[in-house]
């Protein structure tokens, strides 16, 4: 197995929550904020991450709010963050939520 | 309970306008998140890891069953059908949007609800007994007291910009089930010998990062006195307490650093100096506030309950819910009964919409109206008759609500952890869904005995981990999830900090961990009426050391 | 520098005197140690004197010569810094000061009323949005209370809970005294 490379080589991806309703968002390289993941914009690099970064600020005025850059890890054409956190806030909580309906 | 008059409903719906206009000027960009979250946690409004988190006050734990069909109605209108009671008796919606919020409140100040306070730097939700005006065990009701420290607290000018958030509990009788030791300020209710009633007053217990047992700065407090000297206590915090570091800046960190006997003197000399003209409680205020918890028109004709009686020979799973989850009235013939949130492999506290409609319905019908939230996550109906609790339990098992586990190992009290929260390190809600599972078996569990697990996801301990008889705290370890394990705590009247037990364990370790500690009880404790606390208090941490770690492989 | 004093922005007539250089002739605001330091001097002056205390800094060793200043200013380095709110109810209250008592540093609308209940009855603002909801009478402020403050001249106490207050209209910035938002409650 090789090496794990360390969180600061990571691609690095801009994530925020919706201002107005505080849903996960992915800044996509067109400027939106969108809920795919997969079509988040993808940086290489300290001054990709830094233009990244002031772009994406722009938007914490209305848009978005607790804006941070994650690293991401590319498994083939899938893309995943890094973090723990990061992958539940992408997927949602990991435990099924309660559903507990009368009997009709 | 209390109702809310003119006066009432003008101060909330007046926050309400206030709070829209704070998150128009947000949603508009004029004001700024920094400005805005201050003001947006004192309405209870979080940001957590997939949505806004609104915080719901349960003054002291007690609902109404209108209140409770519309938290039912908000959860399904406004979140995902469900919602999450906490150790702090309140309820939370983790799928809250910031521009429905406004709405929410309103609907909520329509039946005397609100979320003020929920969150932030200042006076928290004030927490009493959930068994408050029915145990048999009872001095006084806790309740008219935390009821007029709620208005008191309420958007205090002076104290709304504390260094850190502040609890209060209150109870009134001599077994502690609010756990106040661990809160910023303990009040237990008592009379002294004359007959008068004041409170035993403790200063500076809390959990978290540096968990500490609270110091009793007062024997004896007069009722009179209770708003100044809580105006003192809180003036002394707000002053020194320190702000200059987020981890130090609760008033259990003052009352260390300072020392007990300073702390006490200083808060005498500002109460001595308090001009006490306003903040004198007269008699007959208080008594104006205990005439809406007087006792509901029991009947007090009581022969025996037949139908009790008969269920209970003739239902083995009845017997089972009435020897769990059925506590002693003070009035002949009454009950008090425990709904359990812990349905063996569910999250801890959760009930959906349907489930909160059920239980508004039997409370309306069954308990005079009334539900009350303990802070170990579950609900309870306060006055039960005997003779109806076989058709209130039938209720509740068709509901999904009648785990007859009350203080077994599967009532388990745990966070919403990093499934949910933004604070949190590792999560919570699966150990303890696994937990639940591995120790299903009801025979097991009866025989294992009292066994309190109480899970937190990180250091902030909203699962009161620290107090749990089994404690476990998740951490992360270089982007893994680990947990710590404690043991013998508890949040009773003999209050304890749980102890480390060593190294910490994987998340598919410490279930097994959890096994391997209670399989040493068994083995160990004198007798089956020695239950898991009493056994570790008696032989210490080293027999669960060694069976935890002695054979590493 | 403005100064929202009453319903309206007045030009400060106050100067915080250095450290170290002599004060200027007129009126000078000093600080606690300065104070402290030059008592007698400082005692013995004719023109108005004020005090300047920053956050953290007690009225110990003043608490006899509050009644020199004409102002007293507790300054708020940041908003979430609450600890000028006791100083102030403490200045009102336990020593009846009578002066002009200003709020300065980091005040925002969104504690106006508070600020105001603990006894402050002038804001040196620096924010614009506040300036501009002060200036407009923007601010929708919450008038009733569950406690007394310092206001026990200008609240209402309308029972029967003894400790119930309500504000008049009118206080800093309050917008249902202009009518801008449309009437009251």
């Amino acid at each position: 197995m090789s090496a794990k490379s360390k969180d600061s080589d990571l691609p690095l991806i801009a994530t925020a929550n919706d201002l107005r309703t505080g849903a996960v968002v992915y800044r996509s390289a067109d400027g939106a904020w969108q809920r795919d993941i997969a079509r988040a914009e993808i940086v290489e690099g300290k001054s990709a991450a830094d233009d990244l970064l002031r772009r994406a600020e722009a938007d914490l005025a209305v848009g978005v709010a607790d804006l941070a850059l994650i690293p991401i890890i590319r498994e083939g054409a899938f893309l995943r963050p890094a973090a723990l956190r990061e992958i539940i806030r992408s997927t949602g909580p990991t435990i099924e939520l309660p559903a507990w309906q009368p009997r009709a | 309970m209390y109702r809310y008059d003119e006066f009432d409903h003008d101060l909330v719906r007046e926050r309400v306008a206030e709070f829209s206009d704070q998150v128009a000027r947000r949603l508009s960009g004029e004001l700024t998140e920094d400005q805005f979250k201050p003001l947006r946690l004192m309405n209870g409004v979080y940001l957590q890891l997939h949505a806004y988190m609104l915080r719901i006050a349960v003054p002291y734990g007690t609902l109404s069953s209108r209140q409770m069909r519309t938290l039912a109605h908000l959860a399904r209108t406004y979140d995902r059908d469900y919602g999450h009671f906490t150790t702090r008796q309140n309820l939370q919606f983790h799928w809250t949007k910031l521009e429905e919020a406004p709405k929410m409140l309103a609907e909520l100040a329509d039946v005397e609800m609100h979320c003020i306070q929920t969150s932030g730097n200042c006076i928290r939700n004030v927490t009493a007994d959930h068994f408050a005006g029915a145990s048999a065990d009872e001095i006084a009701d806790p309740r008219p007291y935390a009821e007029i420290l709620r208005q008191w607290s309420s958007l205090h000018p002076e104290f709304s910009l504390l260094p850190r958030k502040f609890k209060l509990a209150v109870i009134g009788a001599p077994k502690d089930r609010a756990a106040i030791q661990t809160h910023d300020i303990g009040l237990e209710v008592k009379r002294n010998d004359s007959g008068k009633l004041g409170f035993a007053v403790w200063v500076g217990g809390g959990q978290g990062r540096t968990p500490m047992i609270a110091k009793k700065v007062r024997d004896f407090l007069p009722e009179s006195d209770l708003i100044a000297y809580m105006e003192a206590i809180l003036r002394i915090y707000n002053l020194f307490g320190r702000r200059d570091n987020k981890f130090k800046a609760r008033i259990k960190i003052l009352v260390h650093e300072m020392g007990e006997e300073e702390v006490k003197a200083a808060i005498e000399k500002e109460f001595a100096a308090i001009d006490k003209t306003n903040m004198v409680l007269p008699r007959d205020a208080v008594e104006r506030i205990e005439r809406y918890f007087a006792p509901p028109p029991f009947d007090t004709r009581f022969n025996g309950a037949p139908a009790f009686d008969r269920a209970r020979e003739t239902d083995s799973e009845f017997a089972s819910f009435v020897e769990r989850n059925v506590h002693p009235h003070k009035m002949p013939g009454y009950a008090i009964a425990t709904v359990s949130l812990k349905p063996i492999g569910g999250t801890p506290g959760d009930m959906t919409s349907a489930q909160m409609d059920a239980v508004a319905g039997i409370a309306e019908q069954y308990s005079f109206d009334e539900v009350r939230v303990s802070h170990e996550q579950n609900l309870v109906l306060p006055h039960v008759k005997l003779e109806e609790l076989p058709a209130v339990y039938a209720r509740l098992r068709a509901t999904g609500l009648a785990t007859a586990n009350f203080g077994l190992i599967t009532d388990i009290i745990c966070c919403p952890g990093l499934d949910y929260c933004s604070l949190a390190n590792a999560r919570s809600i699966p150990i303890a869904q696994r937990l639940s599972e591995r120790f299903a078996d009801p025979v097991r569990q009866s025989d294992i005995g009292e066994l309190k697990i109480k899970i937190s996801g990180c250091i902030n301990a909203c699962g009161h981990h620290h107090v749990g008889h089994i404690g476990i705290l998740g951490v992360d370890r270089k982007g893994e999830e680990f947990y710590q394990i404690t043991l013998g705590g508890s949040g009773d009247e003999t209050c304890s900090i749980g102890e480390i037990v060593g190294k910490g364990f994987s998340f598919d370790g410490v279930i097994d961990a959890v096994e391997t500690i209670v399989d040493t009880y068994l083995k160990l404790r004198e007798s089956p009426r020695e239950n898991f606390l009493s056994a570790y208090r008696r032989v210490g941490e080293e027999p669960f050391q060694e069976a935890l770690y002695a054979h590493a492989a | 520098m403005a100064i929202f004093k009453g319903h309206a922005f007045v030009e400060d007539e106050w100067a915080v005197a250095a450290e170290g250089v002599p004060l200027p002739a007129g009126r000078a605001v000093v600080s606690k140690a300065r104070f402290l330091a030059e008592h007698d001097t400082l005692s013995a002056r004719n023109a108005p004197l004020g005090l300047i205390l920053r956050s953290g800094e007690t009225l110990d060793g003043l608490e006899d010569d509050l009644d020199r200043f004409q102002l007293i200013v507790l300054d708020i380095p940041k908003y979430t810094d609450g600890r000028s709110y006791s100083t102030a109810r403490i200045l009102r209250e336990r020593y009846k000061y009578a002066g002009e008592l200003r709020a300065s540093g980091d005040v925002l609308r969104d504690q106006i009323m508070f600020l105001h209940r603990v006894g402050f009855d002038a804001f040196d603002v620096t924010h614009e949005g506040t300036i501009a909801a002060l200036r407009d009478g923007k601010i929708k402020l919450v008038h009733k209370h569950y406690q007394a403050a310092a206001r026990e001249d200008e609240e209402a106490a309308p029972g029967p809970r003894p400790w119930l207050r309500i504000s008049p209209r009118g206080v800093p910035g309050d917008a249902h005294e202009t009518g801008l938002d449309g009437g009251g409650i």
